[in-house]
């Protein structure tokens, strides 16, 4: 298949009019020495049905795996509605007359997003949970006297370590984990207390990579008082439909992942960052931001306002060199939180809780116990060996996430996770083979 | 032409927002509802409603409709903004990754097929480019840029050494100073020559112990070869600098050169514009980056490996890599898009990309050229610079222009960029505009070089016929309204 539209007649006309006489002269400023001229080792042209063939990829049939990308009902209207081309096929709305349409909607995303975080603003997306985190911690550094990076150890593994990629080239700037406590799961709030100082931005996970939904209140009484900067990292958004907004905990900023709001796992991507704040910090915020305005006529009207903290704009002094972030899946967010509506969302998130606790009583029945007493959403872990779970796999059975590489304080341990996507038949066949 | 007063009788002008056509009940949604509540009675919020809207299924999606006709798409027609290679997005790239969708990546045996394909990208990319090694992961092009810069200072510490800058030329794009400044480099700006291009002579003058590489794009944003990059790359790599190439142009020598012939050692490409995969209204994108032998062991974390039985899985164990960049695997789906795109066109097909959006570039170029003023007669690849010096005299701008084109029914082009341009209007027509396209745009931009002279008013005030009249933009950031209260 070839995309190029011309006929014969066309090219022919579109040469003449240039003056040249072979298409190939169109290359006669690119030095001869450089030109490739050899045939590319690729295959195809394939034709659709090949294609569609070609890639043909089957889920398991039974997945009990979170961890950060979640699998939940997606209203079809989510699909049926991204996917029209005016949405799917334009550019970062840099030209508002024309772009009215990604900009009203990532204003509501924006809107919806600050409303269930209990924060003041949101942007309108990060690349996903781990970056946004990062580049949290590279606003907080920009702040007065900030030299280190307090992390909860039971923030999910992969954003710590994202982190310390970002963080490798800032001067100074040091990071520490706050340990868990080894019988709850929660953090341990003695360490948190003797760690936190004026100099430190402190970053807690909740509910964290163990499904343990953190002491917040306490967490916030020593952070907000003792720490420069404290952030709520939220790697699950629907949590936020069943627990109490991270903004009534008075942090600087509530990062995390959004991929649950209308965004399939896609096999890991594209995900959807979260990245909201409070008022006072909006002019360090980084990432593209939607505001309402007017246009010369007086009517309604938006545009991407703040664009001199921008690469675009600062370029070397801009507060992050984002440029395309993750639109779409803000779009699909928007549109999803719209579709379930309060009663939905809270019932996925309170059948996700639901379903963790079915199968929590189904494995206490065969005294399996989860490894941590403290509460949890829709997440716990347990032991599981290494062996009896590649016998799952290879059933169509996916058990839960291995965790015990990341930890290896944690030996044999897997992190399952249930959302209203499973049944209670999966867990009591789950609960069987354990 | 239609005035405005006309569209404006169109009912998605006033379009509310969510919250105000929000009721208690509007909402009636079933959600699968397996599992018994009444056993979740210790969480904190579970009594608190969400604070998100109670609106009916068909508001939602008149809401969203509405919405969506007051956008501009590809399919729509032709959207030429320069360096951003606004190409057709095929539809059947779509379809190939939908079955990708409900698979989850701790799901190994069906992860193994998926790794597969990205490890078949991954080689198409390193061969399509003359590189080495490839990495999937960075979302975006600016995030492809940064892991690229971190890349190179992780091999410049391995070496033993610190070099604080990075210099990039005048054409760049904005990304790029942000990037290497994230990256930990300072950046120091280099004039491009006369020609508007880089010359040998022109970098030498840069060249320090302090330089850890050049950022350059190729063809730069003007459209123009950097025709002495050979050179270039070796005056570099006699200094012990690096070459990184920002690979947002390369679909201008698609298949028809190659960045690691030219001496580059480490380089980006954008996905969402070189191979077709649509930009979603700002992403998600696809960043990946490539790098020359030498810098493979850096690249970021994991990494994909195939084992003896044939199963392709994750590799973490690379101790001199930078580390992870993203949570989990990058914009998966859009890398296998991208990989659909280029099997369906297929070693023959690929390189006639390239040419024909050349063609089409030069076809708009020699058609403009006499009304406005074109500031480089360098030949170009896919794009151009012209600039409104000749309208400016009749006090019509470059953004005058670009929001006039939308009365026409196209996109504008990209403006003010490069910046070595003053009133610029960058053009990339691409290889997917038809021949009657490009007259089409012909026409709009004729008539608004005559406008300019008999009637510079109705340009000031354009577009006339868009949902929404010119946006007040200092007005946005002055009075900052950034959700509904």
């Amino acid at each position: 298949m070839s995309y190029v539209p011309h006929s014969e007649e066309d090219l022919s006309k579109i040469l003449s009019t240039i003056g040249i006489d072979a298409p190939e002269e169109v290359f006669s400023s690119i030095p001869d020495a450089l030109r490739f001229r050899s045939l590319l080792p690729i295959e195809g042209p394939l034709d659709e049905e090949s294609l569609r063939r070609e890639f043909a990829f089957t889920s398991s049939k039974t997945v009990f795996a979170g961890g950060g990308i979640y699998r939940h009902h997606i209203p079809a209207l989510v699909d049926a509605l991204a996917s029209r081309q005016e949405f799917y096929t334009a550019y970062t709305p840099y030209q508002p007359e024309i772009s009215q349409g990604t900009l009203h909607s990532i204003f509501e995303y924006q809107s919806m997003m600050a409303g269930l975080t209990g924060m003041d603003v949101s942007n309108a997306s990060m690349y996903d949970g781990a970056t946004s985190l990062a580049e949290a911690a590279l606003m907080a550094l920009r702040g007065k006297g900030i030299r280190r990076i307090l992390v909860t150890k039971a923030t999910q593994p992969s954003y710590r370590r994202v982190l310390g990629t970002y963080l490798t080239h800032v001067e100074e700037a040091a990071i520490e984990e706050i340990p868990f406590d080894l019988v709850t799961g929660r953090v341990d709030l003695e360490a948190l207390q003797g760690m936190a100082g004026p100099d430190c931005a402190v970053f807690v996970q909740s509910p964290n990579y163990f499904g343990v939904i953190e002491p917040l209140e306490e967490i916030s009484a020593i952070a907000a008082s003792q720490a420069g900067f404290w952030g709520i990292v939220v790697t699950e958004a629907l949590s936020l439909a069943a627990l109490t907004p991270p903004g009534k905990f008075n942090p600087d900023v509530v990062v995390g992942e959004a991929q649950s709001f209308g965004n399939p796992p896609n096999a890991g991507g594209p995900l959807l960052g979260i990245f909201c704040t409070r008022k006072e910090h909006v002019r360090r915020m980084p990432g593209r931001i939607v505001g309402l305005t007017r246009d010369t006529s007086g009517r309604q009207a938006f545009c991407l306002t703040l664009a001199t903290r921008e690469q675009h704009i600062r370029r070397e002094k801009a507060t992050s060199n984002i440029c395309s972030n993750q639109g779409l899946c803000a779009l699909k967010s928007a549109l999803y939180l719209s579709a379930m509506g309060p009663r939905g969302l809270k019932t996925a998130a309170l059948q996700s809780a639901a379903g963790a606790r079915c199968l929590m009583g189904l494995l206490k029945e065969r005294g399996i116990a989860p490894r941590f007493s403290g509460p949890v959403f829709h997440e716990f872990v347990i032991s599981m060996d290494e062996d009896k779970r590649k016998r799952l796999e290879n059933d169509g059975i996916v058990p839960g996430i291995p965790i015990s590489k990341a930890y290896p304080e944690l030996p044999g341990m897997l992190l399952v996770t249930v959302t209203e996507m499973n049944t209670r038949e999966e867990c009591a066949c789950l609960a069987e083979r354990m | 032409m239609p005035g405005r007063e006309d569209v404006a009788r169109f009912p998605e002008i006033r379009e509310p927002l969510l919250n105000t056509v929000s009721a208690f009940g509007k909402n009636k949604r079933i959600v699968p509802e397996p599992f018994d509540v009444s056993g979740v009675t210790d969480l904190s919020g579970a009594e608190e409603m969400p604070a998100i809207p109670d609106v009916s299924e068909v508001e939602t999606v008149r809401h969203f409709t509405r919405l969506s006709r007051l956008n501009y798409g590809i399919d729509h027609g032709m959207y030429p903004l320069g360096s951003c290679t606004m190409k057709y997005n095929p539809k059947i790239a779509e379809a190939a990754a939908a079955s990708l969708q409900s698979i989850h990546p701790a799901d190994r045996n069906a992860m193994s097929p998926v790794l597969k394909y990205l490890n078949l990208l991954q080689k198409y990319l390193g061969d399509i480019c003359g590189m080495d090694a490839v990495s999937l992961w960075p979302a975006a092009g600016a995030h492809g840029e940064l892991t690229g810069m971190m890349v190179i200072s992780r091999a410049l510490q391995v070496r033993g050494e610190t070099r604080g800058k990075v210099l990039i030329p005048d054409t760049a794009h904005g990304t790029n100073p942000a990037s290497c400044v994230i990256g930990g480099f300072g950046t120091v700006n280099v004039p491009s020559g006369e020609e508007g291009f880089l010359t040998a002579s022109i970098l030498k003058e840069h060249l320090d112990g302090d330089v850890a590489a050049l950022m350059i794009t190729n063809p730069n944003t003007l459209g123009i070869f950097e025709r002495e990059i050979r050179e270039i790359a070796d005056l570099l790599h006699e200094n012990g600098s690096y070459l990184y190439m920002d690979g947002a142009n390369l679909n201008a020598i698609l298949g028809v050169a190659r960045p690691g012939d030219m001496g580059v050692d480490c380089m980006h490409v954008n996905l969402h514009k070189t191979f077709g995969t649509p930009h979603g209204g700002g992403g998600p994108g696809s960043g990946p980056v490539l790098v020359k032998k030498e810098l493979a062991p850096y690249l970021p974390l994991p990494v994909i490996d195939e084992d003896e039985s044939g199963l392709f899985t994750l590799e973490y164990d690379r101790p001199l890599s930078i580390g992870m960049v993203h949570s989990c695997l990058g914009n998966v789906s859009v890398c296998i898009k991208a990989l659909a795109y280029i099997l369906s066109l297929g070693p023959h097909a690929l390189p006639e990309v390239a040419k024909a959006a050349c063609l089409n570039a030069n076809y708009l170029k020699k058609k403009l050229s006499g009304l406005f003023e074109l500031p480089y007669d360098t030949p170009t690849l896919h794009e151009f610079v012209l600039s409104d010096k000749k309208q400016k005299d009749d006090g019509v701008t470059a953004l005058d222009i670009a929001k006039s084109l939308v009365d026409s029914g196209f996109h504008p082009p990209t403006v003010y960029f490069p910046l070595v341009v003053h009133g610029a209007l960058m053009i990339e027509p691409t290889e997917t505009e038809p021949l009657q396209e490009l007259d089409r745009f012909v026409s709009a931009m004729e008539e608004i070089a005559g406008q300019s002279t008999y009637d510079p008013g109705n340009l000031h005030n354009a577009p006339h016929t868009s949902p929404v009249a010119r946006v007040d933009e200092t007005a946005a950031a002055r009075n900052l309204i950034l959700s509904w209260p």
